[in-house]
């Protein structure tokens, strides 16, 4: 039972964005993908979410070829919380998770008592039913954020698959949401997250894959990936790593050239 | 226990109140439509004048006006109106865009471009003569939104842009086509341009069973696909992602509201701002979940023009207005209102 990717090869027409590339995600665990811009990240997520079909290359869902889910299928198996979200005005929360139900309803059967479940389930492990009346645009966005999240969870996935879920949020809201997917992992959930911040990657992630120039260079536990030397060398500017309370925290250096003569 | 009863039995009865409320609003101005004119007919005439003329039995001079006139007339300006707001909610919904208006794929050139052709062509060519004005209007919008549809492909999909930009660029050539026949033609010019304002003027029963057909089954297709439209507001990606088909869900509620709308301008004219408007005025009013907006504005669509082509046949009484003058004349506002909210956001 994994999503599982097998010699991956796909692009927009031009070069291989992803050249063989494999990559195995497993429930229970978060998976951090990391990696400089176009190395690859956010087409992975396209690739696996059907929008764009691989040159080449095995993808499985618990073991079934990705191409053999239907769309209703591919929906109910992997969620996705995408990079920018788009929230449509006058729309309520719940309006907004209740989407998260098309999959299991399909275009046209009401609501049934478990999709009405599955939405007070959701909003209630975000934290979000106090807002469930409110207007989704009028709220900040963390709060935005988490309304997406629980769409997600609302589908009742196995699998999520989060597109740097953090960005433009501050430091409490990246937390917090990284909080969210994590008690939802502990209880079964596999989640692939796509991050810029590679010290939130470390503190938040079971295991880290470094995606560079399409394929997955380094993959492992947090600790044993983020050495200096690797970094330094796949984002192409030098960086130290210490380790705080056994996580590494990566530290950038300011380049030689730039640094203030030595007194 | 009772409260999660509560909670699931409070949104199916607020989604389906309003429906039911403006149901019966329309019910209303339906009646007093009927009974409005240059002769008042009394709610028991009326109802006489109706019931004879079920039974086929039209006998008197307010048996005639009630059922040959009043009746058609008051149906087609509903049908009309309902048909014009819900394909207008359904391309709003699907251009994401509140400023969309079922003729942005250029329906309304095509029809009047067809109309006109067989307005001052009439006679001199016997099979557009056959065809008559509605079914050249009818024809024309249905070909012209075709042609925007295979001019807008891009690798077998419709991307929105390209669409609305054909749909633009073929609708001002086909008006150009329009004005020329005009000048061509400069005894028929009034003809053509009261066709082109609207009127109800021609209602009869003939035109009244000629839209319904077209317009139940696309208004059928429309209504259902409210979840869809719903979804899709999240973006193509995010719909994708969800299940939603969205290149075929587009197609069929682009085709599905080009027929409706073709049906309408067909036996009506080009009524402008209803399509525009009346959805928009709905969404403001009772939100923009598209499972209760497209209902609503078919019935607040038909409630709109029903009024307005009363106003448009009594204001002047014997003479007649245009209503697409009326509908513009409360519509044009709205919509310079309108205007102003998106810039001030």
């Amino acid at each position: 039972m994994s999503v599982e990717v097998r010699g991956l090869y796909a692009g927009y027409g031009g070069p291989d964005v992803l050249a063989a590339c494999d990559l195995r995600l497993d429930p229970g665990e978060v998976l951090g993908v990391i990696g400089p811009n176009g190395a690859g990240k956010s087409t992975l997520i396209r690739v696996l979410t059907r929008r764009l079909s691989p040159r080449s290359g095995r993808l499985t869902v618990d073991g079934r070829p990705l191409g053999r889910f239907g769309r209703l299928d591919l929906a109910r198996a992997l969620a996705v919380v995408p990079q920018v979200p788009e929230l449509p005005a006058g729309y309520s929360v719940r309006d907004l998770v209740a989407m998260g139900r098309t999959p299991h309803l399909g275009l046209l059967r009401p609501e049934r008592d478990e999709d009405r479940r599955a939405i007070e389930r959701a909003l209630r492990v975000t934290d979000t039913g106090a807002l469930a009346h409110r207007e989704a645009t009028r709220l900040s966005g963390g709060e935005r954020q988490r309304v997406v999240l629980a769409r997600a969870l609302a589908q009742e996935p196995r699998y999520l698959l989060l597109d740097e879920p953090t960005n433009h949020l501050y430091l409490r809201y990246q937390v917090e949401m990284l909080a969210y997917t994590r008690q939802e992992v502990d209880r079964g959930l596999g989640a692939l997250v796509v991050l810029h911040d590679l010290n939130l990657a470390a503190r938040f992630c079971d295991r880290l894959a470094v995606l560079e120039r399409g394929r997955v260079v380094a993959e492992g536990a947090p600790e044993a990936v983020l050495s200096a030397e690797l970094v330094s060398r796949v984002y192409g500017t030098e960086v130290d790593v210490r380790s705080v309370d056994a996580h590494p925290t990566v530290l950038p250096r300011l380049p030689r050239r730039m640094r203030p003569p030595d007194p | 226990m009772a409260r999660v009863l509560t909670r699931t039995a409070v949104p199916t009865t607020r989604a389906v109140a309003p429906v039911l409320v403006s149901t019966a609003a329309l019910g209303v101005v339906l009646v007093a439509a009927t009974s409005v004119g240059s002769v008042w007919v009394g709610p028991g005439a009326l109802l006489s004048a109706v019931g004879d003329g079920v039974r086929g039995q039209v006998h008197g001079t307010v048996d005639t006006i009630v059922w040959q006139l009043r009746v058609p007339r008051v149906l087609l300006a509903a049908l009309v109106g309902a048909a014009l707001a819900l394909a207008g909610a359904a391309f709003q919904g699907v251009f994401r865009n509140p400023l969309a208006d079922p003729y942005l794929l250029g329906a309304a050139s095509g029809a009047g471009f067809g109309a006109s052709a067989v307005l001052v062509l009439a006679g001199s060519v016997p099979w557009l003569t056959r065809l008559g004005v509605p079914g050249a209007a009818f024809v024309c919008a249905l070909a012209t939104v075709a042609a925007v549809m295979v001019l807008a492909r891009r690798d077998g999909g419709l991307p929105a842009v390209s669409l609305i930009l054909a749909g633009v660029v073929l609708g001002s050539s086909l008006s150009a086509g329009t004005s020329f026949l005009m000048l061509a033609a400069r005894d028929r010019a009034a003809g053509i341009l009261s066709w082109l304002l609207g009127s109800f003027a021609f209602a009869s029963w003939e035109r009244v069973l000629s839209v319904a057909p077209l317009f139940l089954p696309a208004a059928a297709v429309l209504l259902l696909a409210g979840r869809a439209l719903d979804v899709m507001q999240l973006g193509e990606e995010s719909a994708a992602q969800l299940g939603v088909p969205v290149e075929r869900v587009r197609l069929a509620l682009l085709v599905a509201a080009t027929l409706a709308t073709a049906a309408a301008v067909a036996v009506a004219g080009v009524i402008g701002f209803v399509g525009l408007v009346v959805p928009h005025a709905v969404r403001l009013a009772f939100g923009p979940r598209h499972v209760r907006l497209l209902p609503l504005a078919a019935v607040w669509g038909a409630i709109f023009l029903v009024l307005a082509d009363l106003f448009a046949r009594t204001v002047l009484a014997p003479a007649e207005l245009p209503v697409g003058i009326v509908t513009a004349l409360v519509g044009g506002p709205f919509f310079l209102l309108l205007l102003r909210r998106q810039h001030a956001r």
